[in-house]
């Protein structure tokens, strides 16, 4: 057991070294990192940039000693924290990832940040403080009980954090660690690294497509060149300046090279009918084992109309998605009025052939609330894009995943076969068409999850989050797609914490927000439609993206 | 409340060592399981009974808590007196019921069985913390920790798996694939929710690994305890209860002669 740390010790940085490094995944053909040779003197702020497929992710893993062994991959040349490898040197590096529900261990928050503590030895008596230092420093103000579960995004990253620094790393890595929070949850956690390692002097490095947000913190930005090796390297300003453009043209957000917003139709010219209808209407889910909703939103009302694109905007519990998935017929109004309009229920003529068997789609609705209807009845009426894509697959690949909507309506092999081919082209997913799509990146998942509910071509699109965590290149890609389904006619409802997204799509902006008061656990909200062209405060200036 | 953080009141039985009360509840059952005679049964649920009221447990938490063995003890013994084994005098029959003086004390038998078992059974899990037991198993049994530890993590992910069923059956329902083709369609369905609430546990089971390994987990170096478990005299008296009610069970049953040795 070692000797109790003293304080001074950890205002020692770790020093990084790489010369020649390189990693290759087994069974992988190409090096995920190749050619890498790096010095990171003791105390410094790196931020790593470069387009994915960069290897930034793997080069985290090895300095964090968690890439694995022989088995798992090929080394090439020498990777070294203070002078030793990376998985000698555990307890020296702190890693904090970037889905905050898979990096809670234990139930209750003082027991989960002691955990890394207890895996190095540390001695219960000190334990203890470092616990509640730690706390103090990410600015995490709980009792010790509390439960972690009950903890926001925002929090979560920040206890991941407070876990690490309980360690008394000398070296820091954040991986991602702010790219699915909300923008209140991305300055929380900013401001948390920002302290903590002005304090504890600690070496940084963090992987962030989202530049802004850490421009003013770090002293250094790396940029790794995906054949290998690294394309720039220097002080933040001057390595923007030098490599702003083709930064951003690779998918990293640059405040000065923001993406291209797309060219549209005037909103006059492209409103069509009103699809769907809400009056007073109550939103809620239903706990698990019973049978009465807890409302989260009343008093909506909304309409839906054809061309147009509407913004659900609003705090964290606010009820948007809630919201979002009863306009979708997915989930039982709770209460008040949803109305799907004749504009919605009739099928467009020339329509797809019913195989034999099946009953026709057209005519046979029971009632006006989506709820109401079959699952296949909203194919080419409601088409929904969940926040997490994997929820959404059920193919075995990319290809049969497409074809899994226009199947289900009934089509030929070779009208399927059309929009497959169709789709794979216009998302650039013809190259992955026989893939597993639970092994493509983050943006192909995305890609292919719209790729999905646009093979049935439904009228009214929602969209939970729809850029949550996305590369700029993604991003507006994205955009584009859905300015041309909007010019085309189809209606777009999206939640969004996104205030690029809303400002280069939304016509109206639903805001939601507590009643009364401000928002507290179990306040219920309610909505109010502002057109978009009414400016909004914005943190984007702060946070940079979605 | 959760599974994992349950809101347990301050109360002795609270304040137990959750090892010595795991081993309370597995004597008493081990001993209920060797004989099925009414005697043991009777008299191991009268000395709970009496030891309950030093539990501190207020009526409502332990009727709500034990309400299932309530419920289960009455049905298994009706069915033991209506179809269970027949012997000495009838007593009442129509058709395939019968009902014997041997099966009725069968059905006593197995009705205050599944009382004597249970209800010590929920009465000391429910007032455990699984991060205490977690500790006690590691520190006083000395399991190995990597064992315990990771189980206890990986329970935190079942809670999850209820927002993720939700999740899945409503992207199904989206993808024009969630109702119709009658019972084998909703029998297929089930399957398919089952297979990809398996892919999604996995992949979230391997990136906690991921973490918990970032933070020293799993490494041959010793390790220390943050939360100390201690096994006390208190404890010891407790397990001491525990074999006392065991012991005087089987010897009740011993001495009145009604012990049936279930593996004779």
């Amino acid at each position: 057991m070692p000797a109790p740390t003293p304080r001074d010790e950890r205002m020692t940085g770790a020093r990084v070294t790489a010369s020649g490094w390189g990693w290759r995944h087994a069974g992988r053909s190409r090096p995920a990192v190749s050619g890498l040779d790096l010095d990171i003197r003791p105390g410094e702020r790196v931020l790593v940039l470069g387009p994915s497929g960069a290897g930034k992710s793997t080069l985290m893993h090895a300095l964090a000693g968690v890439l694995g062994d022989d088995e798992d991959g090929d080394e090439t040349g020498e990777l070294l924290i203070d002078g030793i490898r990376p998985r000698q040197a555990r307890g020296r590096v702190g890693l904090v990832l970037q889905d905050p529900d898979s990096q809670v261990v234990l139930a209750r928050v003082g027991d989960d940040v002691a955990f890394g503590c207890e895996n190095l030895g540390v001695p219960r008596t000190e334990i203890w403080p470092r616990v509640t230092q730690a706390l103090d420093e990410v600015g995490l103000d709980l009792p010790l009980r509390h439960p972690t579960s009950a903890l926001s995004g925002g929090q979560k990253q920040r206890l991941a954090l407070a876990g690490v620094l309980a360690m008394r790393p000398g070296l820091v890595l954040l991986d991602e660690p702010t790219a699915n929070l909300d923008p209140d949850g991305v300055v929380e956690v900013r401001d948390a690294v920002h302290r903590s390692v002005q304090a504890s002097g600690a070496t940084l490095i963090v992987i962030e497509h989202r530049v802004a947000v850490w421009q003013d913190i770090v002293d250094r930005i790396i940029v790794l060149d995906p054949a290998g090796g690294i394309l720039a390297d220097g002080p933040a300003s001057s390595v923007l300046t030098a490599e702003g453009a083709r930064l951003a043209a690779a998918g990293v957000w640059i405040p000065r090279f923001p993406p291209a917003r797309p060219r549209r139709r005037p909103l006059p010219e492209r409103t069509g009918e009103v699809l769907l209808s809400t009056a007073g209407l109550v939103v809620g889910r239903v706990p698990f084992a019973r049978r009465q909703p807890v409302v989260v939103a009343e008093g909506i009302d909304l309409d839906v109309m054809a061309g147009t694109a509407t913004a659900i905007t609003g705090p964290n519990g606010a009820g948007k998605s809630t919201l979002a998935l009863t306009l979708a017929g997915l989930l039982a109004r709770a209460g008040g009025q949803l109305t799907a309009t004749a504009a919605l229920t009739a099928v467009a003529a020339g329509g797809p052939v019913r195989a034999a068997g099946r009953g026709p789609l057209r005519g046979s609705l029971p009632g006006a609330d989506p709820h109401s209807w079959r699952s296949r009845d909203l194919l080419e009426r409601i088409g929904t894009v969940f926040q997490d894509p994997e929820h959404q697959f059920l193919a075995g690949s990319v290809r049969d995943e497409l074809a899994i909507g226009p199947r289900a309506l009934g089509l030929g092999d070779a009208a399927v076969a059309d929009r497959v081919d169709g789709l794979l082209g216009r998302l650039r997913l013809e190259h992955l068409a026989d893939a597993n799509p639970f092994t493509l990146s983050g943006g192909e998942k995305r890609r292919l999850s719209v790729a999905t509910v646009l093979a049935t071509r439904p009228r009214l699109l929602i969209l939970d989050e729809p850029t949550f965590g996305q590369d700029s290149r993604t991003w507006s890609e994205l955009v584009r797609l859905l300015a041309e389904l909007l010019d085309m006619g189809t209606a777009v409802v999206a939640v969004t914490h996104d205030d690029h997204f809303v400002d280069a799509l939304a016509d109206a902006r639903f805001v939601m927000a507590p009643a009364a008061g401000p928002a507290s656990a179990g306040a219920i909200s309610t909505g109010t439609i502002v057109p978009a062209s009414v400016a909004t405060p914005t943190t984007a200036a702060e946070t940079g993206a979605p | 409340m959760s599974m994992m953080t349950p809101e347990i009141r301050p109360s002795a039985i609270a304040r137990v060592n959750p090892v010595a009360k795991l081993a309370v509840a597995l004597l008493i059952s081990c001993a209920l399981m060797l004989s099925i005679d009414w005697v043991s049964a009777a008299t191991a649920l009268l000395l709970e009974a009496v030891l309950l009221a030093w539990c501190g447990l207020n009526a409502r938490q332990f009727w709500l808590r034990t309400a299932p063995v309530w419920i289960a003890a009455p049905f298994g013994m009706l069915t033991t007196v209506l179809y269970g084994q027949d012997s000495g005098a009838v007593l009442w029959g129509a058709g395939l019921v019968t009902i014997t003086e041997g099966s009725v004390a069968l059905g006593l038998a197995i009705g205050l069985r599944v009382l004597a078992i249970g209800i010590p059974g929920i009465v000391l899990l429910a007032t455990t913390d699984p991060t205490d037991l977690a500790d006690g198993l590691a520190q006083v049994v000395r399991l190995p920790a990597r064992f315990v530890l990771g189980a206890l993590a990986g329970l935190r992910l079942v809670g999850m798996f209820i927002d993720d069923w939700h999740s899945l059956a409503l992207a199904r329902r989206a993808r024009g694939v969630g109702d119709g083709g009658g019972l084998r369609g909703r029998a297929r369905r089930f399957a398919g929710l089952a297979f990809a609430l398996l892919v999604l546990s996995v992949r979230r089971g391997s990136k906690l690994a991921t973490a918990m390994e970032a933070r020293g987990f799993g490494s041959d170096e010793p390790r220390s305890w943050a939360r100390e478990s201690v096994f006390g005299r208190r404890d010891v008296v407790v397990v001491a209860l525990g074999l006392a009610i065991a012991a005087a069970a089987i010897s009740a049953a011993v001495l009145t002669e009604t012990w049936r040795f279930v593996l004779a």
